[in-house]
């Protein structure tokens, strides 16, 4: 393995520019595998899951999953692709124990859908279109565990184990055209693609696509080529690269490795690098095997697919409103910027938001506590926002008891605290700690008349005319009443009690 | 021009992890070609109008619903396997030292 120095990647930018292409296979969610009946629950033993069908045995036959023709057919459409008006499937040989077939079921040169695009929102609201190539069907491998080297890798193992559960699973895979034009925001358009595809994905309800738990993985192909060159450089193939900050690494680490190999003179090695989370290098992997290697041919045990228009239009006419456009319309009706809609979305706050402001709260008062409080809690306990035991419905109640003057700001983040601590509804919570604004007359007026005695000379300045020392006897208010008073009020009879208009 | 070149059976018995001597080579070879030759004739006698087929029934579409259908157990599926380890498959060494 040669070692080369990295370039900056301020200087690799300086001298070249980088074109990337995109694959990204997505794990339907279906019940059943792509091609036989079995089960996909996650985290089923070892080899429950097969049949004789996935584990190639002899004899058995393929029948294709209808659901996943739907799913493959949706996703075409959301990615503003053509779908096929027939297609097949086709073998993709080679010898590899993932796959007891000794070959993967895929598509080759007639992929289900092919010319769309997505259009991919930057950090600062600036929208790039990343054209898609194709999505095909195809499935997933075996999972294989390799046994004997130092740390769980292929190499230096004495053997490996093989568990087809995951073999024959649904994939679809994505192909972006190649991306050319993002220049020094290449790194961010590859996140922003994934992400973009993610919520797309998710929208669809066709698949969960957590990358976490591989059912959403990322190859990153890259090359380079210096500034006016139109040709593509060669490129490297880095896979499986399954988080969204690991995608922006991967980008931006072989940017800078091509540039060092480039600027020394040096040629790129078309093949495949892994992708180390740990320090987010790449490393050499196996030199590319041609595509010819792989004898694509017909799959003779399937007939072709051959999706009539009428499904496809009826298919069109139920997809839900894209991810982006509906951020966009959301971003508008809430009234805020392109940077604070993808605070939210990072966040995970979006969906909880629209269900709290459907909950009848005020969109800045729902995003004010989710992105706040809630934020916060869900931070310091290191949890998903929407997994803090605390529903849309529940944050509404609060926002209307604020809105309607029974709490402050403060009652509520305790009424808050008191739902996530399990203590029941806000209004139980409300009830049960006593937290109820104090603004009958009787009580505050009290509390005001012995603000004013305690507290003679504030009260002077304030007779006086100096209206802003109210502030002070305001304060002395709040505090004997453990905050909760009604600010506004006690004012207003701070003020009467001393002659003065406010 | 024959239609198979030894270099290219040598090629495929690689991708098909199968050893062939220099003589099987030959003789592979030799049979191959005269077996696409013979194939190829079909091309001789199908128009245009012939497209070509790669499944003998003129169906489409042929789905399956989503649903679970009772597999094998694992040990069923592990019973034809020459080793097995952890309920998994065994297989030996996938790469040789590096």
């Amino acid at each position: 393995m040669t070692v080369t120095e990295l370039v900056s990647y301020e200087d690799a930018l300086a001298s070249y520019d980088p074109v990337m292409g995109l694959e990204v296979h997505v794990e339907l969610g279906t019940k059943t595998k792509m091609f036989c009946g079995c089960a996909t629950t996650l985290g089923a033993d070892p080899n429950a899951q097969t049949c004789p069908t996935c584990l190639g045995l002899p004899g058995a036959l393929p029948v294709v999953n209808a659901v996943g023709v739907e799913s493959a057919v949706r996703i075409g459409l959301a990615l503003h692709c053509e779908i096929a008006e027939w297609c097949r499937f086709a073998r993709k040989n080679y010898f590899y124990p993932d796959m007891p077939k000794n070959f993967q079921t895929s598509q080759y040169d007639e992929p289900i859908a092919f010319d769309g695009y997505l259009d991919v929102q930057l950090s600062d609201g600036e929208v790039f279109r990343v054209g898609i190539e194709r999505a095909h069907m195809e499935e997933d491998t075996g999972k294989s565990t390799h046994v004997g080297g130092a740390t769980g890798r292929i190499h230096g193992a004495s053997h490996s184990l093989l568990d087809y559960n995951r073999a024959g699973i649904p994939l679809i895979e994505i192909v972006t055209r190649p991306i050319e034009g993002a220049g020094e925001r290449a790194p961010e358009v590859a996140r922003a693609y994934v992400a973009e595809l993610r919520e797309l994905i998710r929208s669809l309800g066709v698949s969960e696509a957590r990358m976490e738990m591989g059912q959403m993985r990322c190859d990153v192909n890259l090359s380079l080529r210096p500034h006016g060159r139109e040709k593509f450089g060669t490129r490297s193939e880095t896979k499986n690269v399954n988080s969204l900050r690991s995608v922006e690494r991967a980008v931006r680490f072989e940017v800078q490795r091509h540039a060092a190999v480039l600027d020394e003179g040096g040629t790129i090695v078309q093949e495949t690098r892994h992708f180390h989370e740990e320090n987010g290098t790449t490393t050499s992997g196996r030199v590319k095997e041609e595509a010819e290697d792989y004898r694509y041919f017909p799959e003779p045990d399937l007939v072709p697919v051959a999706p009539s228009r009428e499904w496809v239009e009826e298919l069109r006419a139920g997809l839900p409103e894209l991810p982006l456009t509906r951020r966009n319309r959301l971003r508008e009706e809430w009234g805020i910027s392109a940077h604070e809609m993808q605070s939210a979305l990072n966040a995970g706050a979006v969906e909880l938001i629209v269900a709290t402001v459907t909950a009848g709260a005020e969109p800045a008062a729902a995003r004010k506590w989710w992105m706040g409080e809630l934020a916060r809690r869900a931070n310091e306990q290191g949890v998903e926002l929407a997994a803090l035991p605390i529903t849309p419905e529940q944050v509404a109640r609060v926002t209307a008891l604020v809105a309607e003057g029974a709490l402050n700001d403060k009652l509520a983040r305790q009424a808050i605290e008191g739902v996530l601590a399990g203590e029941g509804d806000p209004d139980a919570v409300v009830e049960k700690r006593g937290l109820r604004i104090v603004s009958d007359e009787g009580a505050l007026g009290k509390a005001v008349d012995e603000a004013i005695e305690a507290n003679a000379a504030v009260a002077d300045k304030v007779r006086s005319g100096k209206v802003a020392a109210a502030g002070a006897l305001v304060g002395a208010v709040m505090k004997a009443t453990r905050g909760q008073a009604d600010a506004a009020r006690a004012k207003e009879l701070i003020l009467e009690r001393l002659g003065v208009e406010g | 021009m024959p239609g198979i070149t030894r270099e290219e059976v040598a090629h495929l018995a690689r991708l098909a992890r199968l050893e062939l001597s220099a003589e099987e080579l030959d003789h592979f070879a030799g049979q191959l070609d005269d077996i696409i030759g013979a194939v190829a004739r079909v091309s001789d006698v199908a128009a245009q109008d012939v497209p070509p087929t790669s499944h003998p029934l003129p169906l489409t579409n042929v789905m399956r619903p989503d649903e679970v259908r009772q597999g094998l157990t694992p040990a069923q599926a592990l019973a034809g396997a020459p080793a097995q380890e952890q309920q998994r498959f065994k297989v030996p060494q996938i790469l040789g030292e590096e």
